[in-house]
């Protein structure tokens, strides 16, 4: 199990590597640099040229690659260029904030979801699969930021329960509902495209469970229905586990309209204006942290993955 | 008996409780205001995000030498004496203006402004030698600075600018230039980002608090050295919500008291829920540049068919009403604006000049962004100019990039991009020399200035020249004037609208008053109780 992850693990290298250097490129591909957003529009193109200079953009792309490669291997991911302040703080403040949303959200969606699901699968071909299916699809196709908009009209506008936007901007203080109003309503939104596909695969994974083999012997052995459900669902789980750690990593980084919308600083707000203002080292230092997250989050669930099921071996 | 007594010393210990506690402390009043911006604008000297950055920050931490009369709502603001108490140029060296420095002046870390500070400031922008050199600070400052030749403290409390050839608008320009504390910036070892994180400036709100990307916190200035510009609130929050439906949202909510540009649908919302609405004209131009040399635009008459094919009432419908339509580079409340040539919509006209340029159809390729500062709704505005283009006679191809990279094809000029005959960048005018002179001075002539497309008359080069070497101001007015319909006579943009600049307000925010400029002042804002 110990080489396992640590072959895991080395195997993430060569994904962070290709990854940061398709962000590099694409960065330097697209028209624009970080400099452009950096100035007023009045600035002319010399003071462009200064600046660029500065700041060390005018070397060939290849040396500012690899220089940037030799940073990030010491543990200095340098600083914004947008706004003068080191990329990490910046990571580790908007990733926090996402890490806390994502997380939430999932474990809400799985909540929810899991029920509906083993309710669903249990009950496959009835009006009550129907309706969990139905309401599976409905979360998978609602644009999550529409139901933020209207979440916000409900309960911020109209009724004023809520805050409508933004964060306490302290650190989080779980104890506190000053804090925790402002999470009610962007985890809600996250959470509907999880509670979907999780509903989604439970059922799936139940219903197919249900119809083994063992668990007719279980029952013709007179198990009491519950102790059968419970077996079912431990054979269910591993499925629904990857699938839940997927959606936490998409969550992670894919989360930038509904941040947008509730003026969240995480790390798809983050992101999106380091792509708007090209500001690469933000961008590398944020999307490798992300492919990072991914990698581990995966491994994880992987790892829960045989632990519940020790048929998954691994090498 | 023992009940009494308990009850006695219950009520006594009640009353020593009463009599310890402090006097209820008086509600700290605070301002909130949800700002465009994606991020809190800099807050080291001169900040970034555009204009909002100054409105907001700029002006509020720090003051320049001159500043802006942002007291009256009924004229354009115009600068009035700031960090200089008073400024003249020098009697013997029309390149040598004498700037007299108030002597009551104090940063927030207690240390007085004396002449040596403003020297000091002036390297930080311009000497990359110098220890607290800042290649920010030095972009920033650049476009003000173009004319900048050198600074000398003549003593204490006076310092003398020269300047490269004799400028009469220098004090405009010096009027974007923050002056911050080298006490503190020596504190903090000259690093730009740990002095972002404590500024210390002169101005009528201290640093309290940041929480980067998310809130910056001012406080009042009680020791301010203009005593009727005392913040009237005890503390001001900024908070960076660039979705413009977030901003109404928090607004209706309760969560801010102030918002910048709501969008144009949700006005007639804000204004059922009781909430105030300001607009005014200010100096801004949603136009197009036009390129002078490569395709159709070299000819004044396409020039001029364009300007008459535009019903800019349309715009103004399309927008809610917050915009007023352009006929001319500057609003007609600017005080050069003059009798500019009016550029009516008559399509038939349009089609006629066309015809007579022999440019029919006429082929035009617009640069256009999908969002940016000031481009207020670019893409369904861009559709109605190529529309109403398109009807009367113009064939129009609209190439759509972000704003980033169209800042690009602006800064590289028509040469870099000939297949461009028009750029669509919305400008501040707030100055003459903004305003005007660099779009059409063949010394600014792009990539050396904000003369995209080429622009080139000896006429109107000398009047600038003659605008910029006239220090008597009604004199200087009547030339400023020439330039402004020279402008509209040599058609140099397609004008559309200025943008009315938007802001809502809850009931409880009084005492604003919305000056005409892109600069306001909040000091004089009281918030009602609730």
């Amino acid at each position: 199990m110990f080489g396992y992850v640590i072959r895991r693990l080395l195997a993430a290298i060569p994904i962070a590597l290709g990854v940061s250097m398709v962000c590099f490129a694409l960065v330097y591909l697209a028209p624009g640099d970080p400099i452009q957003t950096l100035l007023p529009p009045d600035a002319d193109a010399e003071t462009v040229e200064r600046l660029k200079r500065l700041y060390g953009l005018d070397r060939p792309i290849v040396i500012q690659y690899a220089e940037w490669l030799y940073r990030v291997a010491t543990g200095d991911f340098g600083r914004s260029i947008a706004n003068g302040r080191p990329v990490i703080e910046e990571i580790q403040r908007s990733l926090g904030n996402t890490v806390l949303l994502a997380f939430l959200s999932v474990l809400v969606a799985f909540s929810i979801a899991f029920i509906l699901g083993t309710i669903a699968g249990r009950k496959s071909g009835t009006w009550i699969d129907r309706a969990v299916t139905g309401v599976a699809v409905l979360g998978v196709s609602i644009p999550n930021y529409w139901l933020a908009i209207v979440l916000v009209i409900i309960f911020s506008v109209e009724l004023m329960l809520l805050p409508s936007s933004g964060t306490a901007g302290d650190t989080f203080d779980p104890t506190s509902w000053e804090h925790i109003q402002y999470l009610i309503l962007p985890v809600i939104t996250l959470s509907m495209i999880p509670v979907g596909i999780i509903a989604r695969t439970t059922r799936s994974a139940v219903s197919e469970v249900m119809n083994q083999e063992f668990v007719v012997t279980l029952r013709a052995n007179g198990l009491p229905e519950w102790r059968v459900l419970k077996h079912a669902i431990k054979n269910a789980l591993p499925p629904v586990l990857a699938v839940m750690g997927l959606q936490f990593g998409t969550l992670m980084g894919g989360s930038i309209l509904v941040e947008t919308v509730f003026a969240w600083p995480g790390s798809g707000y983050l992101l999106s204006k380091a792509i708007l203002t090209r500001d690469v080292p933000v961008l590398q230092g944020t999307i490798l942290v992300l492919a990072m997250i991914f990698v581990v989050t995966n491994l994880a669930v992987d790892l829960f993955q045989s632990t519940l099921d020790p048929r998954i071996r691994r090498g | 008996m023992t009940t009494r007594r308990l009850a006695s010393l219950c009520a006594g210990f009640a009353l020593l409780a009463t009599l310890a506690a402090p006097p209820a402390k008086a509600q700290e009043t605070v301002l909130r205001v949800a700002m465009t911006a994606g991020d809190i604008p800099l807050t080291a000297g001169i900040p970034d995000q555009g204009f909002e950055g100054w409105r907001f920050v700029g002006y509020n931490l720090y003051d320049a030498l001159v500043l802006w009369d942002l007291s009256r709502g009924d004229v354009a603001a115009d600068i009035k004496p700031g960090l200089a108490s008073s400024w003249a140029i020098d009697p013997n060296n029309n390149r040598r203006w004498i700037f007299n420095l108030r002597r009551d002046v104090k940063f927030h870390d207690g240390s007085p402004m004396t002449a040596a500070d403003i020297v000091w400031n002036f390297q930080r922008f311009t000497q990359e030698s110098a220890p607290q050199f800042n290649a920010r600070q030095f972009a920033f400052a650049r476009a003000y600075l173009g004319n900048y030749e050198g600074i000398e403290a003549v003593d204490d409390y006076t310092i003398a600018i020269t300047t490269k050839q004799p400028d009469s608008l220098l004090p405009y320009n010096m009027s974007f230039l923050m002056m911050v504390s080298p006490r503190r910036s020596a504190e903090v070892g000259n690093d730009a980002d740990a002095f972002a994180r404590n500024p210390s400036g002169t101005g009528p709100y201290r640093f309290s608090r940041m929480v980067p990307g998310e809130r910056l916190e001012l406080v009042r200035n009680p020791d301010y050295w203009d005593r009727t510009r005392i913040p009237r609130h005890d503390r001001l929050i900024l908070l960076p919500m660039p979705e413009a439906s977030t901003r109404t949202a928090a607004l209706l909510s309760g969560q801010v008291d102030w918002i910048e540009a709501p969008a144009p649908d949700a006005i007639p919302r804000l204004r059922s829920s009781r909430m105030q609405i300001v607009t005014a004209p200010y100096p801004h131009n949603w136009a197009y540049q036009l390129n002078f040399v490569d395709g159709p635009f070299a000819d004044v008459r396409v020039r001029r068919a364009a300007n008459h094919a535009l019903n800019r009432a349309d715009f103004r419908e399309m927008l809610g009403g917050v915009a007023l339509e352009s006929f001319a580079n500057l609003p007609p409340s600017a005080p050069y604006y003059g009798n500019p040539r009016r550029y009516e919509y008559d399509p038939a006209r349009a089609r006629a000049l066309l015809r007579e340029a022999n440019c029919l159809p006429c082929r035009v390729t617009f640069a256009i962004s999908t969002s940016g500062s000031g481009q207020m709704q670019p893409l369904p505005m861009n559709e109605l100019v190529k529309s109403q283009l398109e009807a009367a006679g113009f064939q129009v191809t609209l190439q759509t990039m972000d704003w980033n990279a169209l800042l690009q094809v602006g800064r590289e000029g028509r040469e870099r991009h000939q297949g461009v005959h028009g750029i669509n960048i919305s400008r501040s005018l707030q100055d003459p020399f903004n305003g005007m002179f660099r779009f059409v001075w063949s010394r600014q002539a792009a990539p050396a200035g904000s003369n995209w497309g080429h622009y080139r008359s000896a006429e109107m080069d000398a009047l600038i020249d003659q605008a910029l070497a006239t220090f008597d101001p009604a004199a200087r007015l009547a030339l400023l004037t020439q330039v402004h319909e020279k402008m509209s006579e040599d058609a140099v943009m397609l004008w559309v609208v200025h943008d009315l600049n938007p802001r809502a307000m809850s009931p409880r925010v009084r005492g604003f008053v919305q000056a005409q400029s892109w600069f306001q002042d909040l000091t004089p804002i009281t918030i009602a109780p609730r």
